[in-house]
């Protein structure tokens, strides 16, 4: 038997890791750049700018944690997947705030990130508030990723 | 806990003392020098940069010098270098290293030109074998290559940048002139054919007018046989190369005199920053005059100290109200760790408290919440204690952030046994995989926030409001203090009322206590209490947050946006979510990888991937979680924490002090 609801839900929780981790590897890997020009001139800043070019790849992460609670509660890590549409719909939609959020937010924090860098680069004394610029926007994608995460876990309990 | 409180210090000696007292201030580093007074006509100040230019030019020769030696003799370094800090050297030892300066300094000369004399002897080795390779084709060759001709003829030797069989190249030849040449070919390739031409002397200069149009090039000159030539370039390549590595010995043989080159490199660093500081003092002709700074628990020994060994005048008063007083933080063991925190904020601004005992706590309890993993915080803990045991010389800064990480540790440990983390579910899924016993598994003392994350959710939001009232009641405390009481009623109090009235509220009804799934609702009753609680903090706010304004309409205007501010204490409130959310990221990727690791079952092969995926990605999770629970501490803290009550602006206290890279020079008094 075809079983839509299962397709639904994991397309949910492939997205939410697909559009995160691209989100997360194109801000790192801007970061990265960023951090290298630094350590060519000032190679004793490595570990600061490291701190800071790591920093837009959380949201990869958090859309792993999606994708994978995602995975456990419709039985694809092992036990029933027998999920309705209806189901499979709404695990679908709980996934997207993690994956539009997570995709965007991280490519703007790694725009901060890169001027952070920049400060750190110009004034390593700093370091402490360079890093809160692109903390702040992570803010969001922590807010995406709570209410991925409960209405994931909200979900499974109920009886459609 | 506190910020320490200065002094102003004047130190007035004899010229002939200079030296000696700089030299003490140093070691001490106890006071921090400030520009000394406008120029007059008995004191001036006395321009001595060029003499700090030249100390930190033979500083960085030393520096240059370290490097080759490096490169010739590495230096073994245990793993734990980056943490060693510097040797401590008494004052006997500095002495009598310095008593080798001059001896020292003709090693580092005697380095940087071996490394010079290398490094051209380098460049011209490239050059040698290309002339090798160019006498290649020629080894057949048995006349010198600058051979000229005969009486009657003339010799024309070198190549075409093709391959020209003989027949053609005559044939190509008899097209462009009439002179008979006579043609033997040396070597032919397919990138170049080289040629022995003779041609009659009247000839020459058709013959070579011809060849030049077919590319015709020159061999190179030498005066006896290319064999004999590239014997000779052979021998040369091979004495330059045993030169090099003969003086290469000759570095690596100087290694045993390293730490006197570092040595080198700190004593002029710190000539140079005594001369940085000479340059502000000002001097008579026999007198010379230090103004700064200095904390004023270090006052009396200092005192002492300086009239003991030298004569001076000493004399040591309060900073006056309107003076740029440099900061300096001291606190009890516990706090001092967060001290690095707080001056990555900012220092206490002028009759600021010092934030730093409050925020120790909220730190490493947060930072606990957010890794929240038994064995992360057992091995930050180790860690730490290690590096700290094996390095006893550690500098203060290190020492401070290992000391934080270590408690960030405990608290770390603490937290992953209330929710039952301990490299995620590796006991449960260890014992499954491998002893067939599902039943086994760490159980939290207090509940799993992944299968309870609401509960999680409520207790990071309580946590939030506990962390966020303390701030305004540093707020109410800083400002009791000093003596502000209407202003502690404004600005602290009817936020207490408002903030809290509302959230009491919220507890009385039966909607917000289902979502956040709570076990109790609050009786009406309470909620009626809560609202005028509520209600009269906002009256208050409304009417107090304007406050500067005469206008009573500006006024009310302003207090109804003053209280608009109740969203950000929401905004505030709903950042704390970051403690669930980072602790979940947490424990769920500790599952993937124990998941991903026991895919093979208890079989051996399955051990072995266990074992792998185990250490690469609980140490790949450790490195990613520790630093966003850094990054997200320090977010609480500086964003949601301090902008309750802090505004920092302070100036670091800086002493002029021993800054070196090797070695610290320490004096008792």
């Amino acid at each position: 038997m075809l079983n839509i609801g299962v397709i639904l839900a994991l397309l949910g929780a492939v997205l939410a890791a697909l559009c995160a981790g691209i989100g997360s590897s194109i801000g790192v890997g801007m970061a990265g750049e960023a951090a290298a020009g630094v350590v060519t001139e000032d190679p004793a800043q490595f570990s600061k700018v490291l701190l800071l070019q790591l920093l837009p790849g959380t949201q990869g992460i958090y859309g792993l944690l999606i994708g994978f609670v995602t995975l456990t509660q419709i039985g694809i890590m092992g036990g029933s997947s027998d999920i309705s549409v209806i189901k499979g719909m709404l695990y679908l939609v709980a996934c997207l705030p993690m994956a539009f959020v997570g995709y965007k937010s991280a490519i703007r924090q790694a725009q901060a990130s890169v001027a952070s860098i920049g400060l750190v680069a110009k004034r390593p004394d700093q370091f402490g508030k360079a890093m809160i610029f692109p903390a702040m926007v992570e803010t969001y994608a922590i807010l995406a990723l709570l209410i991925s995460i409960l209405a994931i876990f909200g979900i499974g309990g109920l009886a459609i | 806990m506190a910020v320490v409180s200065m002094k102003k210090a004047l130190i007035c000696g004899m010229k002939k003392d200079r030296g000696a007292v700089l030299d003490f201030l140093q070691r001490q580093g106890a006071v921090e020098v400030s520009a000394g007074m406008e120029d007059d006509a008995v004191f001036q100040k006395k321009d001595v940069l060029s003499y700090k230019a030249a100390d930190e030019k033979k500083a960085s020769q030393a520096q240059q010098a370290l490097e080759v030696l490096n490169r010739y003799a590495p230096e073994k370094k245990g793993l734990l270098a980056a943490f060693a800090g510097r040797e401590i050297i008494s004052v006997d030892q500095y002495e009598k290293m310095g008593s080798q300066r001059e001896e020292t300094a003709a090693v580092i000369e005697r380095i940087l030109t071996l490394a010079k004399e290398i490094g051209e002897k380098r460049g011209v080795l490239p050059k040698l074998e290309q002339q090798m390779e160019e006498l290649v084709p020629w080894s057949s060759f048995d006349l010198p290559l600058d051979f000229q001709g005969t009486k009657s003829t003339r010799a024309l030797i070198g190549s075409f940048p093709e391959q020209i069989s003989q027949e053609e190249l005559s044939r190509l030849l008899a097209e462009r002139t009439e002179a008979p040449v006579e043609l033997t070919e040396v070597s032919s390739s397919k990138v170049q054919s080289c040629y022995f031409l003779l041609c009659g002397r009247q000839d020459f200069q058709t013959v070579d007018e011809a060849l030049k149009g077919l590319g015709f090039e020159k061999a190179p000159s030498s005066s006896v046989t290319p064999a004999r030539r590239r014997q000779e370039l052979e021998e040369e390549y091979r004495r330059i190369r045993e030169e090099i590595s003969g003086q290469e010995k000759e570095i690596a043989g100087l290694a045993s005199q390293r730490e006197q080159i570092k040595f080198q490199m700190d004593y002029y660093l710190m000539q140079a920053e005594e001369y940085e500081v000479l340059n502000r003092l000002s001097q008579s002709r026999n007198v010379f005059l230090i103004t700064g700074y200095i904390p004023a628990d270090r006052v009396p020994a200092m005192e002492q100290a300086l009239n003991q060994r030298f004569e001076v005048y000493t004399e040591f008063s309060d900073p006056g109200e309107d003076e740029d007083v440099p900061v300096l933080l001291h606190n009890n063991k516990f706090a001092e760790p967060v001290e690095g925190i707080v001056e990555g904020y900012s220092l206490p601004g002028k009759g600021e408290l010092d934030p730093t005992a409050v925020t120790a706590p909220f730190y490493y309890l947060l930072f606990g919440l957010m890794l929240s993993d038994a064995a992360y915080g057992i091995i930050l803990i180790i860690a730490c204690a290690v590096a700290m045991k094996k390095c006893p010389n550690m500098e203060a800064g290190m020492k401070k952030t290992l000391r934080m990480f270590l408690y960030c540790g405990i608290s770390t440990t603490f937290w992953g046994f209330m929710f039952g983390s301990f490299f995620g579910d590796a006991v449960n899924v260890i014992a499954t995989t491998f002893f067939n016993r599902p039943d086994i598994r760490l159980a939290p003392l207090w509940f799993e926030p992944v299968s309870l994350p609401m509960k999680m959710l409520v207790f990071s939001f309580s946590f939030g409001i506990i962390h966020l009232f303390t701030g305004l009641a540093v707020k109410l405390y800083t400002q009791v203090k000093s003596g502000a009481f209407a202003d502690a009623v404004y600005d602290v109090i009817f936020w207490y009322m408002f903030v809290g009235g509302c959230i009491v509220y919220l507890l009385t009804m039966p909607m917000i206590t289902n979502m956040l799934e709570l076990t109790f609702t609050l009786p009406a009753v309470i909620g009626v209490g809560a609202a005028v609680v509520a209600v009269a903090g906002f009256v208050g706010v409304v009417l107090t947050s304007g406050r500067e304004s005469r206008n009573w309409g500006k006024r009310l205007l302003k207090g109804v946006y003053g209280a608009y501010g109740i969203t950000s204490y929401l905004s505030d409130i709903l950042s704390y979510s970051r403690l669930l959310a980072l602790g979940l990221a947490t424990s769920v990727i500790s599952t993937v990888f124990n998941q991903l690791g026991s895919m093979l079952r208890g079989t051996i092969p399955g051990a072995i991937l266990f074992i792998l995926v185990f250490l690469i990605g609980h140490a790949l999770n450790l490195a990613i979680n520790a630093m966003g629970a850094y990054v997200h501490t320090n977010r609480l803290q500086y964003v949601e924490f301090f902008g309750k009550f802090y505004d920092g602006g302070g100036r670091k206290f800086q002493p002029f002090a021993v800054h070196t890279k090797y070695y610290n020079v320490k004096e008792d008094i």
